[in-house]
């Protein structure tokens, strides 16, 4: 246990550092893009003058390195800046969207992983019948699909012809659970169907190769249903690559919502991002790359001592 | 002639719901059988009926950003110009039939020379948070435009102004350097709100305080607005109780949550399926020519622009009819090379429409020496909806006349500060301004920074610093109709089209009988002009 422990501060640690290269990077990839922030607030209206007072006033008349210090001495200590733009804190303006996105990812992964889960036991179980050929082709088709089609085509069904559910998931604070489940359900679905094909296909792999195992096939021969012969002899072996494609896809159910956002119009976090890059807004910039990146190292990290305590060879090394 | 009741209760029945206009409710009640005064009985029973206060009225917007803020130096998103003319209130406004009318300014004045104007305040007018509207927030609501330090988009819009002084009985007077007689019109500009005022004489904008006929209650840029009735507001109207604004950036996303009722009106449709949404029964389509232009200006003072005769061979090679058709899906008025739309005052109604001539064009190029002439015309997708579509066809129309025009596409990004004033010959999307003199200043006159077309005409120039001090409209009218002429025939700007502003309502939703063509939703005065029926 003590190694694992170590193992979970190392990581943290080249974590870390893994967030500092990410955010110099972020700052001069801003850096790099046409015009500046003043231009991209005064709009086509700008003259020279209040360009050059509107750059004085956000402190962009300083050279770039020195800039970045200045944010990086406040991040190290949890000061992420305020926006350049309406002067909030980032942290007020990216808060409550954020929890709008783990929200959404949380309500997509609750149904996703489950049903994918299950249904790549059942797939394996029924290899190539055609249950499993039809289960292949529908997740593989709304994989394939861009979400925004996806979305569409939900709201078509769901709500312009059947009216079930509503086309646009707008949230005000006086909602109950139960309202925001129903009104929030169209994008998670969505998020659903974009995630389970990858999730239900490694799953179906990882339990067809361990089948030709000789423990699966003794298992087999001592007269075991094929349903239990999976669920206790094949799936515990078969877990580290499920956590890891698991735990890829949970990422991207928080990064990569931008499109879904946008058709369903949810206020989460990938919304302001696009907002922030195209007015320059760097702190807001930054604030939400180092969400995305450390919400992906967390996650890969969590994959990792995963796929070792389900593995006793690992979990007790020699 | 015998009347055809069937058609008539259709008719009425059209007009209640406000999906005809009066001209075509007149032309077709008069093939029906009615005489025209039983006709406009009709009309004004059915589709004039009166407004009726009550409701929730939810918005659909465009264009939000969750950078945006309540300072109104910096406003730019329309969602945020639609919030604008909600909580806030201007000296004066754009009154439905396209006249400047009175705000929170009840009256103004000026002397001969246009250089000293006064406006009297509305006593009445008062800010959500309490106070009366005084000079001083008219003062500081101004300056906040004005000085070295202002961010101001509006600063050189109010460039000529010396100095406001408060006279000390509820008006101000403001100074101007030099003559400008629209400077009443300039006070109905979106970044010009009235706010209060602090002590130090700066301004209040943060609180988000404003004296409209809404105030706010709740404000995610981005995301959507809640506001309630104020019920002392200083004007007629405020009909809902409540407004709900809600950002809805995606086209897609604003024309389902109108279809199925999620909200009550939208700005901006796509005009790709305007045909579908028309053919629905609950919705109403507003199509309301403006005085917005695309324009392709061309540097006169460069080979091969700086002929007058390639200039003009260029403006006889468009089809602007099949033009308005294809692109803007027939929902545009067409231009005629001078930058003064017909939703504008002083719009000169006689002048010729340059036709699409690819004879008269290869005649002009001949004389200008200038056959087989082949020019490169820069756009990007980001310039409006259709852009490189319109230069494609643009292309196509000018091969008749034995021109090769080249289609280059930009970088969406940076298109205004790298291609716009840069390349020699571009495509250009400009917002409605209020009057002539407004635009002509800003991207024709001689020493504009932005004389997008590098246009230097004495004549012209005279006569618009002539106008601009000029009190007499008649006087007015007659100088904008000379410099129409000047810049269509000597100018170095094709504009193709206005295109038109095309919204949409549920038909329980009811408006007056014309809308305001400053902005889109009735001049961004929906909230407070219409009603539900």
């Amino acid at each position: 246990m003590g190694t694992l422990l170590f193992l979970i501060a190392k990581r943290l640690f080249l974590g870390l550092l893994t967030l500092l290269v990410i955010s110099v990077i972020i700052f001069f990839m801003v850096e790099l893009l046409p015009g500046d922030i003043a231009e991209a607030v005064l709009g086509m209206g700008a003259t020279e003058e209040n360009l050059a007072a509107l750059r004085k006033q956000m402190g962009l008349d300083q050279p770039a390195p020195v800039r970045y210090l200045n944010w990086l001495s406040g991040a190290v200590v949890g000061d992420f800046g305020t926006s350049l733009i309406s002067g909030e804190r980032v942290t007020t303006i990216i808060g409550q969207r954020f929890m709008n996105t783990l929200f959404l990812a949380a309500y997509a992964a609750v149904i996703a992983v489950p049903f994918a889960i299950t249904l790549g036991v059942i797939v394996a179980l029924l290899r190539n019948t055609l249950f499993d050929r039809v289960a292949n082709v529908v997740t593989l088709t709304s994989i394939s699909s861009p979400e925004f089609f996806l979305g569409y085509i939900l709201i078509l069904y769901f709500s312009v012809q059947t009216g079930m559910f509503p086309a646009i998931s707008s949230l005000n604070a006086d909602m109950t659970f139960l309202e925001l489940l129903h009104r929030t359900f169209l994008p998670a679905l969505t998020l659903v169907l974009v995630v389970t094909a990858h999730m239900m296909r490694m799953t179906r792999a990882a339990i067809i190769n361990l089948l030709a195992s000789p423990y699966i096939e003794m298992a087999r021969l001592k007269g075991m249903p094929p349903w239990k012969v999976i669920v206790k002899h094949a799936l515990p072996n078969a877990w580290a690559p499920i956590i890891n494609v698991v735990a890829l896809n949970l990422a991207y159910l928080i990064t990569g919502v931008v499109l879904v956002e946008v058709v369903f119009v949810y206020p989460g976090i990938g919304q302001s991002l696009v907002d922030a890059v195209s007015k320059r807004d760097f702190p807001v910039v930054q604030a939400c790359c180092l969400i995305f990146a450390a919400t992906f190292i967390l996650l890969n990290i969590a994959a990792d001592v995963g796929a070792i305590l389900t593995n006793p060879r690992l979990r007790h090394p020699k | 002639m015998k009347k055809d009741q069937a058609l008539i209760d259709r008719l009425a029945e059209e007009a209640r719901k406000g999906r005809i206009s009066r001209r075509n409710f007149m032309h077709y009640s008069l093939a029906a059988g009615l005489t025209a005064s039983s006709a406009t009985g009709l009309w004004t029973t059915t589709a004039m009926a009166q407004p009726k206060p009550g409701g929730v009225f939810r918005l659909g917007a465009h264009d939000g950003n969750t950078s945006d803020t309540h300072d109104p130096g910096t406003y730019l998103s329309f969602s945020v110009i639609q919030l604008a003319h909600t909580y806030r209130a201007y000296l004066t406004l754009i009154e439905p039939d396209g006249s400047n009318g009175p705000d929170v300014a009840t009256e103004w004045s000026a002397t001969p020379d246009a250089k000293e104007w006064t406006f009297k305040l509305n006593e009445r007018a008062t800010f959500h948070s309490g106070g009366k509207v005084t000079a001083n927030d008219v003062i500081a609501s101004m300056n906040h435009h004005r000085g070295e330090d202002s961010t101001s988009a509006a600063k050189a819009l109010l460039k000529d102004v010396e100095d406001i002084v408060d006279n000390g009985d509820n008006s101000v007077t403001f100074k101007l350097g030099s003559s400008n007689a629209d400077l009443p019109w300039l006070m109905t500009d979106y970044h010009l709100p009235i706010c209060p005022a602090n002590a130090d004489g700066s301004l209040n904008w943060q609180s988000g305080d404003g004296c409209g006929p809404y105030k706010l209650v709740e404000a995610e840029f981005g995301v959507g607005f809640r506001l309630v009735r104020h019920e002392d507001w200083h004007l007629e109207g405020a009909y809902f109780d409540e407004i709900v604004i809600q950002v809805l950036n995606d086209p897609n996303a604003r024309q389902t949550a109108l279809v199925t009722g999620d909200v009550d009106a939208i700005t901006q449709l796509e005009l790709k399926t305007l045909a579908l949404l028309q053919r629905n029964p609950q919705i109403a389509i507003d199509n309301v020519p403006s005085a917005a232009a695309i324009t392709m200006p061309m540097f006169c003072d460069t080979a091969p622009f700086d002929n007058v005769d390639v200039r003009n061979a260029l403006k006889l090679s468009i089809d602007r009819q099949e033009i308005i058709d294809k692109i803007a899906f027939g929902t545009a008025t067409m231009g005629n090379d001078f930058h003064h739309s017909p939703a504008m005052p002083y719009w000169p109604d006689d002048l010729e429409q340059t036709p699409y001539d690819p004879d008269q064009a290869k005649a002009l190029l001949k004389k200008a020496g200038a056959e087989g002439l082949s020019v490169d015309l820069s756009v990007a997708d980001s310039v409006f909806s259709g852009a490189v579509d319109l230069c494609v066809l643009y292309a196509e129309h000018a091969k008749a006349a034995g021109i090769n025009i080249n289609v280059i596409r930009e970088p969406n990004d940076g298109y205004y500060s790298d291609v716009w004033l840069k390349k020699p010959w571009c495509a250009v999307q400009w917002g409605a301004r209020p009057t002539p003199d407004v635009m002509y200043s800003l991207a024709y006159k001689d020493d504009a920074a932005w004389n997008e077309s590098r246009w230097q005409n004495a004549r012209f120039n005279e006569l618009l610093r002539t106008a601009k001090a000029e009190l007499d409209d008649a006087k007015r009218a007659e100088m904008y109709r000379e410099m129409a002429i000047l810049a269509k025939d000597d100018g170095g700007t094709v504009i193709p089209m206005f295109p038109n502003f095309v919204y949409a309502r549920r038909s329980n939703v009811m408006h007056g009988e014309q809308l305001a063509a400053s902005w889109q939703m009735d001049g961004a005065r929906a909230c407070s002009r219409w009603w539900f029926g």
